[in-house]
Formats: structure tokens, sequence, C-alpha cells
């Protein structure tokens, strides 16, 4: 089993939606996020693009967030998910600056956190929170160990990309171009 | 300057408030709230669901609050049976607790006195709130005429305070939503096709092959089943048009965008129309079978070829006759969207016929990828008295002007409210109700003098915003998490239900609109026309006259039903128009009765003089005009609004990225406040673009205040649908100040 997210470019606008819902689902602080978006501009007026996606922890198969700890709060999940458990992190924030896609962030309560893939909703065979509220449907979600699942065939008929790939830490999170 | 009615900040009376709620709160406001449930602690709590539709725009999306076991609203989402939402809210829907949550939030009757020479609000009992309004609009009713009473709206409140209007003999109820929004559109569209595209918008993106969008940007307007739908458009390879002055976010998923020259946006219509009939590319099986004044409109669009839109538009000739032939090619599965905030150069209605009259050349109306039929589900009335006949209503403040305007124009009202020599229709009293007139009418010195002369201003919304502030009574109602409303009846694709119910009890001293018009009604002998003790009794009546029940409904959320009609024109039908004729009139003979062009043409408008740039404003998915600066869950995604100015005009003004500038317009008035610059390549040279709703200037809006700029103070000139009164905005160009303009003295 091998948890992972596609994320549809072409159809993404950019509304938050994700942002909000994994705040509300997550209970994350208010002025703190698991997920933001992203607008990447190129070219110059009118021959202009944009680039819309949202981004979050790529749960990485090399993570470097995970050798780095020093607790081994931070730690994979079955299904390659990445996790930090919060009674063992001491909040030194080492992840925080191993992590090449800037998506772990201090709790106010004194430990790091970041995207969990919603576990919990996805141990009860629901999507993630941010997947599930999309309202462009941009987002998909599933095991790649899986040959039936919609990521798989996704991933199989269209163009992708993941970011930073020159850091190695073969993330798991792939950008449909 | 009379002031009669001084301005008062309501944030002196924040702590006797508070006191007020004291015992009754059922969330911990503010930043100790979410850590106490942090730790993922909530996995596997259970949940109570209680379904709603939402409140935080209009498109009223169903769906479900989750609340905990301590009473608290967890989470929203969407009902995955709403066929508006298909389950999933958009982030302002998503967020829609934080106007639950929102520490500001109105909390008591609020009463303005004058204590020691200066006026202020003092917190009142509800029964002292009422039994003063009702004794003042016995008043007006006895000297004026109850005629006298108007009432300003947005949303669901609105109805139960037109109902008590109408009760008490007045038909003087209007909204924003016409005159400076859809109004235009609902109009050329009517002229047209005998009606309007309706809210939500009867077009078919899901199954376009074609989609134009001119001046509408869905994915940053967050009109959730549009948004939805353009997705879907895009999966299944349909080919999308894009016509404005900026790189919207629609532009960047288009095959086209066509960077036009603002201003005119008619000129290319017509083009594309004279495209369409000289190179024979209209439905003519279509045309010939439904559309009438066709040989007219080809002499009309004779000399309008793509050569001489190009001198106007800036758009070349190749690129206006591909589209046109994109757009032939999908024919009938081709959508020219209406859009929908359409009041911008006072030639509005003539635009929305020439959109209009491009959906009939292509066959849209009435086909699988156009425009659909709609079918909806008529709820009964609940019984009341019939209501008194008004000796005089809002037409006859028009004065003989907008001959074609179906619905009141606010600024009409507005005007009627201010006392003058042949005023003959004087309105004395407003109630406003879930609209922010003065961030949401432009033409601010006439609203501010109608407010001075009114005897009665009662303001009844969630939160202080920057209307209240000029009430004589404002009246705290809770928001739509806390209350019952009517049931929301959609007319689309497939006819629904939804049913919005209390997830908690209302927090503080706050009330329902229904309860506080049925109060106001019985103080007024009404209370025949509110025959009931609770607004449950009225939707469980309706619901079992549908022959269903309020029970399954609190289970339920939506109810959908099947179509007893088709959603598009049958081949071999005899489908009639709802127009006089039956047909649709791409000539119209009732605008040239009226002494309008019968067919569109194009009016070259104002440029910017050097140094000015046009403003252009438009949405934020995370926002909905001014309501939701102040929702702690939405500001985090956008705390406030930028100017955005090209790289090439912010390099001659020196202008740096997020540098601070205050923008002043045409006129001389300068922005309240100053705004963040953008530099962006997604915007012409000629224009600067800001989001709506922002520079809050009521600083009770604690989070909002003086964040951003509000495009509306910078609008001073309002060009006039003479046709039917809208107020076309975009008319005003605005230059950078660098550094905070000194304030000039008043001698």
């Amino acid at each position: 089993m091998r948890y992972a997210m596609a994320i549809d470019t072409r159809k993404c606008v950019g509304c938050s939606d994700c942002v909000v819902a994994c705040q509300t689902e997550n209970n994350v602080p208010v002025g703190f996020c698991r997920d933001w978006v992203v607008e990447v501009v190129d070219g110059t007026y009118p021959n202009v693009s944009i680039e819309l996606r949202t981004e979050r922890c790529n749960h990485c198969d090399n993570s470097p967030c995970v050798r780095c700890c020093p607790t081994g709060a931070s730690h994979i999940e079955d299904g390659g998910i990445v996790l930090v458990e919060h009674n063992k992190c001491i909040g030194c924030g080492a992840c925080i600056q191993a992590c090449p896609y800037d998506a772990r962030y201090s709790h106010p309560d004194g430990y790091v956190d970041k995207c969990t893939f919603c576990i919990h909703r996805v141990r009860e065979g629901k999507n993630p929170a941010c997947v599930s509220v999309c309202p462009t449907s941009c987002m998909s979600f599933g095991d790649l160990d899986d040959p039936n699942s919609k990521i798989v065939n996704v991933l199989k008929n269209r163009k992708f990309k993941s970011l930073a790939p020159e850091a190695g830490t073969k993330p798991q999170i792939f950008y449909l171009i | 300057m009379h002031t009669r009615r001084k301005f008062i900040k309501i944030s002196s009376l924040g702590l006797g408030a508070t006191a007020l709620a004291g015992g009754m709160t059922k969330w911990v406001i503010g930043a100790s709230a979410p850590k106490s449930l942090s730790s993922g602690s909530k996995m596997g709590t259970a949940f109570r669901m209680v379904p709603t539709y939402c409140e935080v725009c209009f498109w009223k999306c169903a769906g479900w609050s989750y609340v905990s076991e301590e009473g608290q609203i967890q989470k929203i989402t969407g009902n995955a049976d709403d066929p508006q939402c298909n389950g999933r809210l958009c982030p302002r829907g998503t967020g829609g607790v934080g106007m639950f949550t929102d520490p500001d939030r109105l909390k008591t009757p609020l009463m303005r006195v004058t204590e020691n020479g200066e006026q202020t609000y003092r917190e009142a009992s509800w029964d002292e709130a009422l039994d003063f309004i009702a004794k003042k609009m016995k008043e007006i009713a006895e000297k004026n005429g109850p005629e006298s009473m108007a009432l300003f709206n947005h949303g669901s409140s609105g109805k139960y305070f037109t109902q008590l209007l109408n009760a008490y003999g007045s038909s003087n109820v209007t909204a924003p939503s016409f005159a400076q929004c859809r109004g235009p559109r609902d109009t050329g569209f009517e002229l047209t096709f005998g009606e309007s595209v309706s809210s939500p918008e009867v077009t078919d993106i899901r199954d376009t092959r074609c989609l134009v969008l001119i001046g509408s940007h869905i994915g940053e307007n967050m009109h959730n089943g549009q948004v939805q739908e353009m997705s879907e458009a895009i999966d299944n390879g349909a080919t999308i048009i894009t016509v404005d002055p900026r790189l919207s976010t629609a532009a960047s998923k288009s095959k086209y965008w066509l960077p036009i020259k603002p201003s005119t946006d008619l000129a290319l219509l017509l083009s594309w129309i004279h495209v369409l009939i000289y190179d024979d590319l209209y439905n003519k099986e279509y045309v010939a079978k439904y559309a009438e004044g066709f040989n007219e409109l080809k002499e009309h669009v004779r000399n309008f070829t793509p050569e001489w839109a190009y001198g106007i538009t800036t758009i070349k000739p190749e690129l206006i006759r591909n589209t046109a032939r994109e757009m032939a090619n999908a024919s009938p599965a081709t959508l020219i969207h209406p859009g929908r905030h359409t009041s911008w150069y006072g030639d509005d209605v003539q635009r929305s016929r020439a959109i209009a009259i491009l959906n009939a050349l292509l066959g849209s109306w009435g086909n699988r990828g156009g425009i659909f039929l709609k079918e909806g589900i008529k709820v009964p009335d609940f019984p009341h008295p019939e209501y008194p006949k008004p000796k005089w209503s809002w037409q006859d403040t028009l004065n003989g002007r907008y001959p074609l305007a179906k619905e009141s124009i606010t600024n009409t009202i507005i005007e009627a409210s201010i006392p003058a020599e042949g005023n003959t229709h004087q309105i004395k009293g407003w109630i406003v109700s879930g609209t922010n007139l003065v961030v949401a009418i432009p033409l601010k010195e006439q609203l501010m003098k109608a407010m001075q002369s009114l005897d009665l201003l009662v303001v009844v919304d969630t939160m202080p915003m920057e209307i209240t502030g000029f009430a004589d009574v404002v009246l705290p109602e809770c928001t739509y998490l806390e209350r019952y409303d009517d049931l929301r009846a959609t007319a689309h694709r497939e006819p629904t239900l939804a049913l919005r119910m209390p997830a908690v009890e209302p927090m503080y001293e706050t009330k329902p609109a229904w309860w506080i018009a049925k109060q106001i009604g019985e103080r007024l002998g009404l209370g025949t026309y509110f025959n009931y003790t609770d607004l449950k009794e009225v939707l469980d009546w309706q619901l079992k006259q549908l022959g269903l029940s309020l029970e399954e409904m609190e289970r339920i959320g939506v109810k959908k039903y099947a179509r007893k009609t088709p959603a598009y024109i049958l081949p071999d039908s005899d489908h009639k128009f709802k127009t006089a004729s039956g047909k649709i009139q791409l000539f119209s003979k009732e605008l040239e009765e009226n002494g309008f062009d019968p067919m569109p043409k194009y009016t070259a408008h104002a440029q910017p003089d050097d140094g000015f740039y046009r403003l252009i404003y438009g949405r934020a998915p995370m926002h909905t005009f001014s309501r939701t600066a102040n929702n702690r869950n939405l500001v985090a995604l956008m705390p406030e609004n930028a100017v955005w100015v090209n790289p090439q005009v912010a390099e001659l003004w020196g202008l740096k990225k997020d540098q601070y500038v205050w923008l002043k317009n045409q006129d001389g008035v300068v922005s309240n406040f100053p705004v963040k610059v953008r530099v962006t390549e997604r915007i012409r040279w000629d224009s600067v673009y800001i989001v709506h709703g922002f520079g809050h200037h009521h600083k009770p809006l604690t989070y909002a205040f003086g964040r951003g700029v509000n495009d509306t103070e910078l609008i001073t000139n309002v060009m006039t649908d003479p046709i039917m009164g809208g107020t076309g905005m975009r008319g005003n160009f605005v230059t950078f100040l660098k550094d905070e303009p000194k304030k000039e003295a008043k001698l």
C-alpha cells in the first residue's frame, strides 16, 4: 500500500477551499495551515500563463524530516504517510529546516505539525478533507499499489511532475500538467 | 452639514454587550478555541449532522453542520444530494462557521440616544427596540402613508421584512442585486428570450462544447455549481474562450484569451455576430424556426467587421474570426455566458442583448451544452389575509425614467428619500436587512443625504457593518447557523428543496429575522399576517402540502424531484419562447417602442487621461463582497486586497511590490486607506484591478478595519442605463499617490 495524491493544475482555480477544509477538519489554529495554494505567473502581457496548485507535505519515500528527527516523533506509518507524534515531539524544529517543501510549522502548543493525509479519515475509507471538498475535483487520492485506483489511472494517462525532484526526496504528490 | 443622524461607532459598547451574553455562550470565541480541541483529539468524536443551506453568498449551497456533543459547530460540509454543490462547498461555505464565531458580532439591540449633547447607542431590550420601531412606523403611516416605508434587502432575511412591509401597505422593496448587479443582464435576456437566466443560472456549462466568458471570472467568483461545471467542461475537452483585460483564472484555463481593451466589449460582440452571419456560420434551422428580426439584424451588422472591431478592441481580426468559428463548430452546445455583475458602462442592457443574440444565432437556448430549460417546485404560500393595495409604489419614483425596469431600483428609492420640490412620493423610513449600503451603493453623497432625511432607519444585521452606524435602531440577527429559514426551492436542471435549521441556539441576544418581522407586525396590529408562533409551523405546513414533513427534511436536508418536463427543446416540438410573439427577438420592438435602439450599437466610452488607469474590480474566491472581510476563518487566505499594476506601469511610477499607495480618482477622491501594490503581468497597462469588499472604515469590525481599499468609494462616476436604471461603475480612473495625502481642512 502506498498512498499518494495527484493534483490537476489545469483544473485548480486556487480558491483555497482545501486550506479552509483542512483547518476546520484538523483544528489547525487560525493563522497556520497544513496546506496552501501557490500561483506561478510566467511570461509577459499578453503572453502570460498561470499555474495554480495546492501544496502540502509530499509524504516522501525518502523523507529528510524523519531522518533528522532526534526523538523519533516524525515517522512513517503504513501506506507511507509521514506523521508527527505530538507527544514525542520536543519542537526542536530540525524537521522544519530539513523539509524542502516548507510543509511543517511550529504549532503554538509546542510541537511540529503538518499534513497527515487526514489519516483518521483515510482509515474510515474516506478521502482527505481537502480532496473531499474541492469544488473543481482537481485532486485524486489513493493507493499506488492498487492498479484499479483512480490515481493510478490518472497518472497512467496524464503528464505529471513533482516538486523539487532534485532534492531526491521521492515525493508522493504528483501535479498533472 | 445637518447631522441629525450622526455616524456612531458601535465599539464603545463592546464590553457591556459581552457581559450580557455571559452564561449563554455556546462556543469559546477567539484564539483559545481551537487549542483545546487540537492534538487530533476529536478523531472518533460523534457529531450530530444538522442540515442547512449556506448564507455566505447567494448560491445557497445545501450542507451539514457538524455539531459536537459539547454543542460546538466543528465544521460545515456540502450535502451530496444537492445539485447546487454536489457535496462540495466553496471556501466561504467551508469557513462559514467564522460568521458564527466572529467576536465582533452584534450582540444586543441598540438604540440611538443623545447623552450630554453627544449621539451614541445604548443597549436596549428587544421589547423597547421593537416598541419604538412600531411607534415610529405608525407615525409614518399616519403622516405620510405606509407607502413611505422602504426595505433594502439581500439574502434570506429579506423575505420576512417584505412580508411585513406588504402587510403594512408598502411595496417599496428593493435590493442592490438588480441595479448594481444582474439587472442589465436580466433585462437584456428578457427582451430577447422572454425570460432571464435566473439564479443559479440555467447555463449548461457541464455539457458545453464551447464556453465563452466575457467579463465573467468563474473560479474567482465562486458560484459553486458553475465552478464545478467549468472543471467538468475542462475534463471533457470543451473549448473555453475568455474575454478579459486581465488574465483571470478562467482566462488562464482557456484555449483563447482575448485581452480586450476595457469598455469595448460591445464592438467585439457585434463583430462576432457579423462573422456568424456573413461567413454563414449561424444555426440557420434554429434561427428560422425560433427567431424573428434576422434580416434587420443582418443589415444592422453589415459593417461591423473584425477589421472594424480590431481598431476598437485591439483584438486581431483573425482571432475574432477563429473564435467565432469555434463557437459555430460547437453549436448548439455553445454557451456565451450571460455573466452576473453586468452594470459596467451604462449601455449594459444592450451589451447583454448582444450576448443574448449571439446565443440565439448559435441555437444555445434550449439545447444541451447551451442554456437548459429550468424546472422547479412551487412551495405554497402559508395562508394569510390579502395584502392591502398600496396607493403608490417604486414605479412612481421613476418619473418616466427607466421604462423597462422590472425590479425596483435602489438609487431611485434613495433619491425619493431626499425631500425636494416636486418629490410627491417621499420615503420617510427604511428597514435595511443584510446589505451594507454604505459599501455596496455608488453615489455616496446622495445616500448620506437620504439617510439624514429619514424619520426612521432600522438596520438588521449580524455584524456591525458601516450601515449600522447610521441607524436609529440596530437589531442583532442570529447567523444562518442558528435559525430556521424559508425553504430553498430551486428551479434548475432538477427541482430541489433544501432546509435550513439551527445547529445551535442563537448566541447573545440575537434573533432570527422571521421573529423580528413578526414581532414588529404584531405591534402594528398586523398579527393575522403572521399567524404562527414559530417558523417551524410554516415549514411543516408547506412541506405537508408537498407530501413531505419537517421531520423528514430535518433528516435529509435536500429533496430532489424528478423532472416532469424536458430540459431541452425536443426536435419536433413547437417550442414557444416567453416573448409576446413566442419568438426570440433579434430585433426588439419593445426597445424601439420605448425610444431605444432596437438592436445593440457600439458607443465609445471615455478613456483614462495620462497618468490615470481604469479601475476594474472583481471577486476573490475566498470572499463574498464586504461581508467576509472580518471572518477569521477566511481572512488569513486574503487579509486585504492589492492593486494589480502592470510591470511597465510600475516601472514608470517607481512602484515596488508590496509598497502601499493611495488611489485618487478622476474626481479627486482619495481612498480612505492605502493599498498594497501587486506588480503582475496579468493586467493590461491601461487598467488596474482590485478585489471588491475591502477597506472597511468601521472600527467595530476589528479585523477588517483599514485593510485594503474600497472600490466603491472611488466610483464617483456612475453611468446609468436609461433602459432599466443599472448603475454602470466601470468608468472610473485612478492614479497613484505614493505619500499619504494631507487631509484638507474644511473651512
